[in-house]
């Protein structure tokens, strides 16, 4: 029985666009110039592949189903009307492919490649007498980033956060984006009362502070949502779709109350580029103002989101980092590098420290947002005709 | 005597991502105590970072001196160290910047930026250097010194800024006084008082002065000596007035020939072929040889010296050269006629296309929270003017005075606020939005600034196409590109480009385009908006040149928007002048230049700087023959 969470359409959608331009890229739109800068660009290429490790990782924690429940004589379990029953677990195809790392827990804490455990304890010798000393692994040498505090593996954890962190990152910024380019360009350009009312809406939201505001949210809507782990009945709306889900509420939340930065910054530049001369010629010629709007403001503005996504993608992800720290996150079973980063910051305080949960966290983070950096530079460059041809000072 | 500056084969290269960019390639002269020195050249040929070597600023660490001295009263400056360099600047050698809107620091006031430098170089203490900086004010004319030292920066006009900029490079008596296009942002009337006043501070101090511009009037005025500079070099020296009785290089005769003014009506300005070859590229030999009318075999080849041909007057050229001349590398490549085309555009005709009564374009001044109206800038104030088919009008004036709006308003791109423009028997101030794009295809505009009028994402067809596109919506597409096809050709620039970007293009072939896309949908009426204001003299003649060729071609009308008198002089049949707001006189352009009325006209015409023009018809390309004839 599938399940589908209200955030694995966000990263359908993306998984959707990403096929789009895949194939706009051989006709000679947009998408082809932006690709025909970026072929160029080695550096720009690899961050492409490492991006697309990292989505497909998260396309495939995003398809999930149920598995029907066994009675004991080993045959499907059906409800007294008849009906089959359904595993409250919804594992996704990454969880299934992934599954001996899933299951294969240890007691407790352990560092990298570890064949002992990290802690002492009462350990009972063969002749029955009891020493204190490092426990032996069930799975010796088998966490290659060692396991955390209740003995699940690093690695898992830290792949698991990458859909996290995708729909965190991405999510909120298709969230923003739109809106935010919509009223900050019809607030520059048409100016007046449209402008005020704009104004007015950003400069309110802006000016409550963005935590409170998300707490308040969250608490609202999130307490009762889906967080990882067991589905419980009351989550599921038409038999297999949760809206009901604290990451989705969190990335609404964030997006609400992030784009009001970009509206701001994309209002300003309308204001410059509806007074620049091209514009001009182009009233000149009688085009209408959508048609002004669409050729000679948009295409103008979009350097400024493409900033502001990697900016605030790496942003973003520490956010949610935040939040769980407050327990209003995602939630401890749905596996988030905020989690970790939470976690660790008891284990930093130990002697020796748990550095591993953290370096996991952090070099899955690092890998996903510098890659994110440079394509999205590229990107920039390679839509930009001026810096097409490399010229430099002449 | 020894000269206060003495520049001797400098060299200043920048490290470019297309290699080495000999941005100054082996300048010499020198400057007498008291003397002006001027450099003209237009944009790229170095001028200003020949100024910024003097005063050991280039810009690092792309930019750095190859070599080459720079004396000031005898010792090399260039390999002193920096502290010892910092105390020459402001103190020895000082320098006023075009833009004095963005040289004064808004957040200090004028007394304390002056006294800056004072406090800086000279041994004084703080109420001194206030006196000083005082005594500086007064002396620059600027009105009320004592109010003037604890006021900010915004609350003076751009003129008055420059004077303020002149009180802080004079203030500590330099030897020498570097003035980098001093006067190219003010308006003509100010720019003759701050000459003036330069002039005269010159008398008082003795300072020596490198004048930097590319205005040839405003050199004919000022200069002892003239250094022509093109490419990184300098390719002609001479005393002012023998430079522009006698002009010896081929680019300075172009140069001078492509200067607008009322003599050369009716004839097509001198125009120089191809561009300025890249700071990365120059040729082996003479840097002018590509594009020089008098080209010879071994010119790209052997470099000429700049040599004295005649008392005080030295050129780069290998013509006055009898040594080269006598070898057979001096067959001449090139041999472009001595005699410029006739363009003329027929006469007008009797009827106005455009008629325009009574404009009014206010903009509402509004306050508090409710955003009352509690006045208005009155931009344009009541203005009548009429535009002849085929015609041109030229609306002169200073800055502000409204002649821009006027002209958007015309077009309706400003809705004005009251009066009537009459275009083809209909008023289009009482058209709606939707009716009036019907008529939008026949008033195009023309802009001043080739880098802001196209968008830089557009290929130049998709930039020429729009109009078609919203003009003729039914057309198909391979109708419109032949259309663009056609305009691109028309203007001067070849249809294969058209897939090409607008940085790609130089300032005066972004300007084609420009013009390419007001062409493309077939207007009557075109209002030029500055349109050769931004591009270099020999630039703007081929502009010039093309816009007069079109206007002839279709029979189009102009409103010339302009604040250059020399341009107006040359192509304008009529001539409105506009002060605050307001029409102050209106004559055909022979008459208001020949016996202006109005007391501003009078000013304004007067502050002008002009080359004497009778010598403007001896000005002759040199032959290959020239050594013999003498």
């Amino acid at each position: 029985m599938p399940v589908i969470l209200a955030t694995d359409l966000i990263v359908y959608f993306l998984a959707a666009a990403i096929v789009y331009f895949a194939f706009s890229v051989m006709g000679e739109g947009i998408a082809a110039r932006a690709w025909a800068g970026i072929r160029t660009n080695r550096l720009a290429l690899v961050c492409m592949a490492v991006l697309f490790v990292y989505f497909s990782i998260a396309l495939l924690d995003s398809v999930r189903y149920r598995d029907r429940v066994f009675d004991d004589s080993g045959r499907h379990a059906l409800t007294e009307k008849g009906e089959a029953i359904y595993s409250p677990q919804a594992l996704s195809l990454l969880d299934r492919a992934l599954s001996d790392l899933r299951t294969n827990t240890e007691k407790s804490y352990s560092a990298p490649f570890a064949r002992y455990l990290f802690t002492k304890e009462s350990v009972e010798l063969p002749n029955g007498e009891a020493v204190r000393d490092y426990p032996a692994m069930k799975h010796p040498g088998a966490h290659w980033l060692g396991t955390d505090k209740v003995g699940n593996d690093v690695l898992f954890s830290a792949i698991k956060g990458v859909r996290t962190a995708i729909v965190i990152g991405a999510g909120t910024t298709l969230i923003m984006v739109p809106f935010a380019i919509f009223f900050g360009v019809i607030a520059g350009y048409y100016g007046g009362l449209i402008d005020d009312i704009v104004q007015y809406i950003y400069t309110t939201l802006a000016s409550i502070p963005g935590v409170l505001l998300i707490v308040a949210f969250m608490l609202l809507f999130g307490t009762s949502g889906y967080q990882g782990g067991l589905i419980s009945q009351s989550q599921i709306s038409l038999s297999f779709f949760v809206l009901n889900e604290r990451l989705f509420w969190l990335a609404l939340i964030l997006g609400i109350t992030s784009w009001t930065d970009l509206c701001r910054l994309i209002r300003g530049e309308t204001l410059k580029l509806r007074e620049l001369e091209y514009v001009q010629a182009s009233r000149a010629f009688g085009v209408s103002k959508p048609g002004i709007i669409a050729r000679h403001i948009v295409p103008n503005v979009m350097h400024l989101v493409l900033i502001t996504f990697v900016l605030q993608f790496s942003g973003l992800v520490l956010a949610e980092a935040i939040l769980s720290y407050i327990g209003i996150g995602v939630g401890p079973q749905m596996g988030s590098w905020g989690n970790m980063i939470n976690t660790a910051r008891l284990e930093l305080s130990r002697d020796p420290i748990v550095w591993w949960n953290l370096f996991a966290a952090f070099v899955f983070m690092f890998s996903l947002v510098l890659p994110a950096n440079i394509f999205g530079d590229a990107v920039r460059d390679a839509l930009d005709p001026r810096l097409r041809t490399g010229k430099g000072w002449h | 005597m020894t000269p206060i500056l003495k520049v001797n084969n400098l060299k200043t290269y920048f490290k470019t991502s297309s290699g080495l960019a000999k941005a100054v390639d082996g300048v010499s002269f020198e400057i007498p105590k008291g003397g002006t020195f001027a450099l003209v050249g237009e944009s790229g040929s170095g001028k200003s970072i020949t100024a910024l070597s003097i005063i050991q600023l280039v810009p690092e660490p792309a930019g750095y001196i190859a070599g080459g001295e720079v004396i000031l009263n005898g010792t090399d400056i260039v390999p002193l160290d920096e502290r010892k360099k910092r105390e020459i600047r402001g103190n020895k050698i000082s320098m006023i910047f075009q833009e004095p809107m963005t040289s004064l620091n808004p957040v200090f006031t004028i007394g304390d930026q002056v006294m800056e430098a004072i406090v800086l170089h000279q041994d004084k203490s703080r109420t001194e250097a206030k006196r000083a900086a005082i005594e500086m004010l007064d002396k620059v004319q600027l009105p009320d010194p004592e109010r003037l030292f604890n006021e900010y920066p915004h609350r003076l006009s751009g003129g008055q800024r420059q004077r303020v900029m002149i009180a802080m490079a004079l203030a500590c008596k330099p030897d020498l006084l570097i003035a980098d296009e001093p006067t190219t942002a003010l308006d003509v009337t100010i720019q003759e008082e701050i000459l003036k006043l330069i002039r005269e501070m010159k008398a008082q101090t003795g300072t020596a002065i490198l004048l930097i511009t590319h205005n040839m009037a405003l050199v004919y005025q000022n200069a002892d000596v003239v250094g022509v500079m093109y490419a990184g070099k300098l390719v002609e020296v001479a005393p002012g007035k023998a430079l522009f009785r006698n002009p010896m290089h081929p680019y300075t005769v172009k140069l001078l020939r492509s200067i607008p003014g009322h003599e050369k009506r009716g004839k097509a300005l001198d125009t120089i072929a191809g561009t300025v070859p890249p700071a990365t590229s120059y040729p082996k030999g003479c840097h002018f040889a590509g594009r020089c009318p008098r080209e010879m075999e071994g010119c790209a080849m052997i470099e000429p010296p700049l040599t004295e041909w005649a008392p005080g007057h030295q050129a780069a050229c290998h013509l006055y050269d009898a040594a080269f001349m006598s070898q057979p590398h001096s067959r001449p490549l090139r041999q472009e006629p001595d005699i410029l085309p006739p363009l003329t555009v027929p006469p007008a005709e009797r009827e106005a296309l455009l008629e325009v009564k009574g404009l009014k374009t206010w903009y509402p001044i509004k306050k508090g929270v409710l955003k009352r109206t509690v006045g208005f800038v009155k931009a344009v104030d009541g203005i009548d003017i009429d535009v002849k088919k085929g015609s041109t009008l030229a609306l002169v004036g200073e800055s502000g005075c409204g002649k821009t709006t006027a002209g958007k308003s015309i077009l309706q791109l400003i809705r004005p606020t009251a009066g009537e423009i009459v275009f083809k028997g209909r008023d289009l101030s009482s058209l709606k939005e939707r009716e009036l794009k019907s008529h939008r295809s026949l008033l195009q505009i023309i802009f001043q600034d080739p880098y802001s009028s196209l968008n830089p994402r557009l290929t130049v067809r998709e930039t020429i196409e729009e109009g078609l596109k919203a003009v003729r919506p039914g057309m198909k597409r391979e109708e419109r590109i032949e259309k663009v096809a056609s305009v691109m050709e028309r203007v001067g620039l070849s249809p294969e480009m058209m897939a090409r970007y607008p940085h790609e293009f130089s300032g005066g072939q972004r300007q084609r385009i420009g013009i390419a896309r007001a062409l493309a949908v077939d207007p009557e009426f075109i209002v030029c908006d500055e349109a050769v204001s931004a591009l270099d003299v020999s630039v703007q003649a081929q502009i010039l040149n093309l816009l007069k060729s079109i206007q002839r071609d279709f029979g189009l009308s102009f409103l010339f928007i302009t604040h250059d008198l020399s341009v107006v002089e040359y192509i304008a049949d009529e001539v409105a002048v506009m002060y605050a707001g307001k029409i102050v006189e209106r004559a055909p352009t022979a008459e208001i230049f020949s016996n202006p009325k109005n007391d501003y006209t009078k000013k304004l015409l007067s502050a002008v700087p002009r080359i004497d023009e009778r010598l403007v018809s001896g000005w002759r390309l040199p032959g290959h023959d020239i050594l013999k004839q003498d």
